[in-house]
């Protein structure tokens, strides 16, 4: 067996391992499914609410990612600027971590002042969850650019767009990429807030009832859902920053393609 | 004053110094220097470290701006009218993110007039330029490569390769040469000598190596340090093409010591100042 394969099988059988430990604790400790359900337990509300869930996972998934894009698109853009510009650096700056310190629970109402209840706000709050990292990270990979290498586009007499275009942004891809895995994942938490908060769809909301209503293998069930979703965001990002930024890792298939 | 002048030189500095801070905090980086190049010519600087040989490289392209006196290039004052440079560093800085051939032909995506002309002929014309000269060095079929796949000699062929792409007027070479083995070293300058005899730019070199000096330029600059200043201007009679062993005969053994002399003598000014 080679080792790729052997590494993807060891890991598999520890994280199903984990399950199947938790399974039998539950078991031989008789905890109430009202505590901690069974894994097996919750797959099985999972499999019987289905047709009842799909609905909100649908609407979770979308509004998450209509955040994330708007999180991604003004990241990249005020990551550009504070990247490029010390005043902007250092005026954005201690805003930004101010900004990133409030928590989001806190701005929700505010949010469903101005736009009322529902997906808006899940949108607004899953759009200012990813931006943080985003803006961090892109101004980092411009502010951390070797002057050497603006130094051969300067000798070029190339103009501050030119340098920005070619070798700014390529250098920040693989900051950029890290910073979408993370970013991914808060949009989730972010549009999860809101929904438990304010909303009567999306997967937050289900499980808001579902705890109030102690049925407390369903709330579980919403999380897995979310979990799964966010592992396969993760993944997705993964994949295309290996594609992207192969470079950064000196991958060989990279140099290939 | 960007009007034209008429003059025999191609690259003037007149009265030129450059100061960096500012009161009790100057830093004299460069004395009153006056340097002249024809066009074609190939100047060596050579000096300690620190004596302002790469600034008078960084004045010429008009990286930065004297503090008193005049650059001209071609006639005009620096930066008024764009002259094609090219350059390349002791470190080769390609871009990892590129093939070797993007990075050789990134010149030509900046630089006018070629520039307009990138999007059409980047596959046709401008590929097979970039395939030409680096077949030229020694690096045909190494286009593909990304630089991390390249050795330390390989990557500096290529950078040399990109300076030269873009038929540059003016060539500025900062220790190109500086941080490779001996055999890579000398096998690059007779590469150098030729790309230079087919093309003629007008070269300016940077090098701590006397004998690198002696090899490739028509004319070798003294300098000093603290302040920067040239203190010898000598023309090397050596026909060409040279050869590595032209530099074991007594005649080029001769000049080479004499340029050693000058440099030494010239330290304990150093202190002083």
């Amino acid at each position: 067996m080679d080792p790729q394969t052997r590494r993807r099988l060891d890991s598999t059988l520890f994280i199903i391992g984990f399950f199947v430990l938790w399974e039998l604790l539950c078991w031989i400790f008789n905890v109430s499914d009202i505590v901690l359900p069974k894994p097996s337990q919750i797959i099985v509300t999972l499999i019987e609410r289905w047709p009842a869930l799909w609905p909100h996972t649908v609407q979770t998934l979308y509004t998450t990612l209509i955040g994330f894009a708007f999180g991604i698109i003004i990241g990249v853009l005020l990551g550009m600027l504070v990247g490029s510009s010390r005043l902007a650096y250092d005026v954005a700056y201690p805003l930004l971590i101010g900004f990133a310190t409030i928590p989001k629970v806190a701005v929700v109402p505010i949010f469903v002042l101005w736009f009322g209840a529902g997906t808006v706000p899940a949108v607004l709050t899953a759009m200012i969850m990813s931006v943080f990292p985003i803006v961090v990270n892109v101004a980092t990979g411009l502010a951390t650019t070797e002057p050497e290498l603006e130094d051969v586009m300067k000798a070029l007499h190339a103009s501050k767009l030119d340098i920005l275009w070619n070798v700014g942004l390529p250098r920040t891809m693989p900051y950029f990429f890290a910073s979408l895995k993370v970013a991914v994942t808060l949009a989730f938490v972010g549009t999860v807030i809101s929904e438990t908060v304010a909303s009567n769809r999306g997967i937050g909301n289900v499980m808001m009832i579902a705890s109030s209503n102690f049925e407390v293998p369903l709330v579980f069930a919403g999380l897995l859902i979310l979990a799964i979703m966010g592992v396969a965001l993760y993944a997705i990002f993964s994949l295309i920053e290996g594609r992207v930024t192969g470079w950064a890792h000196r991958k060989d298939d990279f140099a290939m393609g | 004053m960007t009007a034209a002048r008429h003059s025999d030189y191609y690259v003037e500095l007149e009265g030129v110094t450059l100061t960096y801070g500012r009161d009790d905090k100057r830093v004299n980086a460069l004395g009153l220097t006056d340097l002249r190049l024809k066009q074609g010519d190939f100047v060596a600087l050579v000096g300690p470290s620190g004596c302002g040989k790469s600034t008078i490289l960084k004045l010429v392209t008009g990286l930065i701006k004297a503090t008193t006196g005049y650059v001209y290039v071609a006639g005009r004052e620096v930066g008024a009218e764009p002259v094609r440079v090219g350059m390349a560093f002791q470190n080769p800085t390609m871009l990892p993110w590129l093939s070797v051939r993007d990075n050789v032909m990134m010149p030509l995506k900046i630089v006018p007039p070629f520039r307009a002309q990138y999007r059409s002929k980047r596959k046709t014309e401008f590929r097979d330029r970039a395939e030409a000269l680096l077949k030229e060095v020694g690096l045909a079929n190494f286009g593909d490569k990304h630089p991390w796949q390249l050795s330390g000699g390989m990557l500096q062929r290529a950078s040399l390769c990109r300076a030269l792409v873009h038929e540059p007027q003016l060539l500025m070479l900062d220790e190109p040469f500086g941080a490779l083995d001996q055999f890579t070293r000398e096998e690059l300058w007779a590469i150098m000598q030729e790309l230079w005899m087919k093309l003629r730019p007008t070269v300016l070199l940077v090098t701590h190596d006397l004998k690198e000096a002696g090899y490739l330029a028509n004319r070798i600059c003294v300098m000093r340090a603290r302040p920067g200043q040239i203190i010898d201007d000598a023309e090397v009679q050596f026909p060409r093409p040279r050869t590595i062993e032209m530099s074991y005969t007594p005649d080029f053994v001769g000049m080479t010591q004499r340029l050693r002399e000058l440099i030494v003598s010239a330290k304990p000014s150093q202190e002083a100042a």
